[in-house]
């Protein structure tokens, strides 16, 4: 075991985290998500963490993939539409077998592969490399209707951010969907209410959001996104949609910088990277969570 | 050439089934041989280009060949950044295909006028770029660019633009320019629809006694870097033709060429002189008031010729 692994698996001492379970996993998310920040000084440490269980919940049972053969066929799609929370993704596959954990320590770090924003160059697992906002729901509608051209079963999972959806291009890519009919296409939304400068009310209110993406044709619903319980439910149902012949959204209410007091809700963790006190505090925090 | 291009897609439909077109709300009538025949594999993405390319690279990464279909800059500018960044980048096998490249919906105003659309998609890597200057070059072109991998990007004119090619384009060897006339005052390189004026100036200096050659480049890019380092050799005169700015497009990958050989040639780029057209008036008129037309092209080599 590397040195990077050990000090972000050390509260398990001999043991090994049980990463098929989701509160598990989201709490690595965020142990890695933190330790890679400090380590690159990189940004979107709040992202990673309000995302961190919506992640969490789709690599422990939701998605159909296979970190043994992460090419084959009739896998699951899973593009993550607000790439700079590409970390959390990282530290997901990670965690789950799909590269060594020791790798994510290269995270932004010259000659590495592992960008800031989520890339597909290189890394098992990733399907697409997003960053620029609004491609992500576009490109799945393309695999939704490709596998239904092609009658295949897999599914397609695009997770978006709010502040994303200001976006004229999700909206085009929600319309066509919908007038696709693409029952197996599953998107998630991170809806943490902040921005890059303001809260989402302040900057371009989506309100009312459920309403919207019922108006455009989609099943939707709304859910708890730190609940792993009911994130599970929800993408369950999601599934179970397959054949309404309406795509599918859960806006998942969370709190950005979700974990670490000082970092919830406070929009300069966009930015931020922890060092020095601010690290050791956070560290603190997230283990006295460890479930 | 919006013709040819249809009839050679469907025959190529035909033999290949992951072939998929979408188009951005555009070609009515002229798409007509495709919903009829084809109309599970031929989709509507609505006005709506940016969704549109985003699906088409989500459709190639279920191994489709995907045709993206629209007019003038909407295929280009508009979805620009999802060309670049969702199939570009990871080589999604789509082709952009733009009908109506320069001023072929000229009455119709600056915002219908493809300007500036060779230069902005050479400029991004990986994408394999064509103009072909006929109907027999876009019959070739179509077929090679259908079996060349990744992004590609086709521009085309409009419907019954007249045969430069005096039969088919035989063999056309990707991505190798075709000779229309051999010469030995001047060489006149022309990429797209325009070769209807390069090989008619070519005609009037040619009863100037200018004896001048006509090379068509149904490729821009990648660029036939050993056929522009022989023509430079060649010619001590090289005139590009492009409807399309001189900025960026046929003219600058000629340049950059014969920049890098040193050899001294002069070379002379007719297009638009990096402005906007603020003309109203059909392709014919506006290639006229903007100096493309076959005499105007002929009188400024001639100036040219006589001045060195």
């Amino acid at each position: 075991m590397g040195e990077y692994e050990a000090l972000v698996h050390s509260a398990y001492g001999e043991g090994k985290p049980d990463v098929t379970d989701p509160e598990t996993l989201a709490w690595l998310i965020r142990r890695n998500g933190l330790e890679m920040s400090h380590i690159s000084r990189g940004s979107h440490i709040g992202s990673v963490f309000s995302v961190a269980e919506i992640i969490a919940v789709l690599y422990t049972g939701v998605l159909n993939v296979d970190p043994a053969d992460p090419r084959r066929p009739d896998r699951d799609r899973m593009i993550l539409s607000k790439g700079h929370a590409g970390s959390a993704v990282y530290a997901a596959l990670a965690e789950t077998g799909f590269f060594p954990v020791e790798q994510l320590k290269t995270h932004y770090a010259n000659g590495s592969i592992l960008s800031g924003h989520v890339s597909h160059k290189g890394i098992p697992g990733v399907e697409v490399s997003t960053g620029s906002l609004g491609h992500g729901l576009g490109i799945g509608t393309g695999m939704a209707l490709g596998a239904r051209m092609n009658g295949e079963q897999w599914r397609t999972w695009v997770v978006l951010g709010d502040g994303e959806c200001d976006e004229g291009s999700v909206w085009e890519a929600a319309l066509q969907a919908a007038q696709f009919g693409l029952d197996r296409l599953c998107a998630v939304v991170d809806y943490n209410h902040m921005q890059s400068l303001f809260t989402v009310e302040k900057t371009l209110k989506l309100e009312p959001f459920e309403q919207k993406w019922k108006d455009f044709g989609w099943n939707a619903r709304s859910v708890d996104g730190h609940d792993v319980h009911a994130l599970r439910a929800a993408f369950d149902e999601m599934k179970d949609n397959a054949g309404s012949g309406r795509p599918s959204v859960v806006l998942a209410h969370t709190v950005k910088g979700k974990g670490v007091s000082f970092m919830e809700n406070n929009i300069l963790w966009h930015y931020r990277t922890p060092q020095g006190e601010e690290y050791e505090a956070a560290l603190k925090e997230l283990e006295a969570q460890r479930p | 050439m919006r013709d040819a291009f249809v009839r050679i897609l469907v025959e190529e439909m035909a033999e290949n089934r992951s072939i998929v077109l979408i188009t951005g709300d555009l070609g009515f009538g002229v798409l007509r041989p495709i919903w009829d025949r084809f109309p599970d594999r031929i989709i509507n993405a609505g006005i709506a280009e940016q969704g549109m390319v985003s699906m088409a690279a989500g459709l190639a990464a279920t191994g489709k060949t995907v045709i993206v279909y629209s007019i003038g800059n909407f295929p280009t500018l508009r979805p620009l950044e999802q060309i670049r960044n969702d199939c570009a980048y990871p080589g999604a096998n789509v082709k952009i295909v733009c009908v109506g490249g320069g001023f072929v919906y000229g009455s119709l105003g600056m915002s219908h006028h493809a300007t500036e659309d060779m230069a902005v998609m050479r400029a991004i890597p990986g994408i394999t770029c064509f103009a072909p200057g006929d109907p027999a070059e876009t019959e070739a072109v179509t077929r090679v660019m259908l079996h060349t991998e990744g992004t590609c990007y086709l521009r085309l004119g409009r419907g019954n633009e007249p045969a430069v090619h005096g039969g088919k384009v035989e063999n056309w060897r990707f991505p190798e320019p075709i000779v229309l006339r051999e010469g030995k005052d001047v060489a006149l390189l022309s990429a797209g629809g325009i070769l209807t004026q390069t090989a008619e100036a070519a005609d009037l200096l040619k009863s100037k006694g200018i004896d001048a050659a006509v090379i068509s480049f149904p490729c821009f890019k990648p660029i036939d870097r050993q056929a522009v380092i022989r023509l430079t050799e060649r010619f001590r005169h090289v005139v590009t033709v492009e409807e399309h700015t001189v900025t960026g497009g046929f003219g600058s990958a000629v340049c950059e060429v014969a920049a890098e050989t040193g050899n001294g040639c002069r070379i002379h780029r007719i297009g638009l002189q990096d402005c906007f057209t603020a003309v109203v008036g059909n392709q014919q008129y506006l290639r006229e008031i903007y100096g493309m037309d076959g005499k105007t092209i002929a009188q400024r080599t001639e100036a040219w010729l006589n001045e060195a």
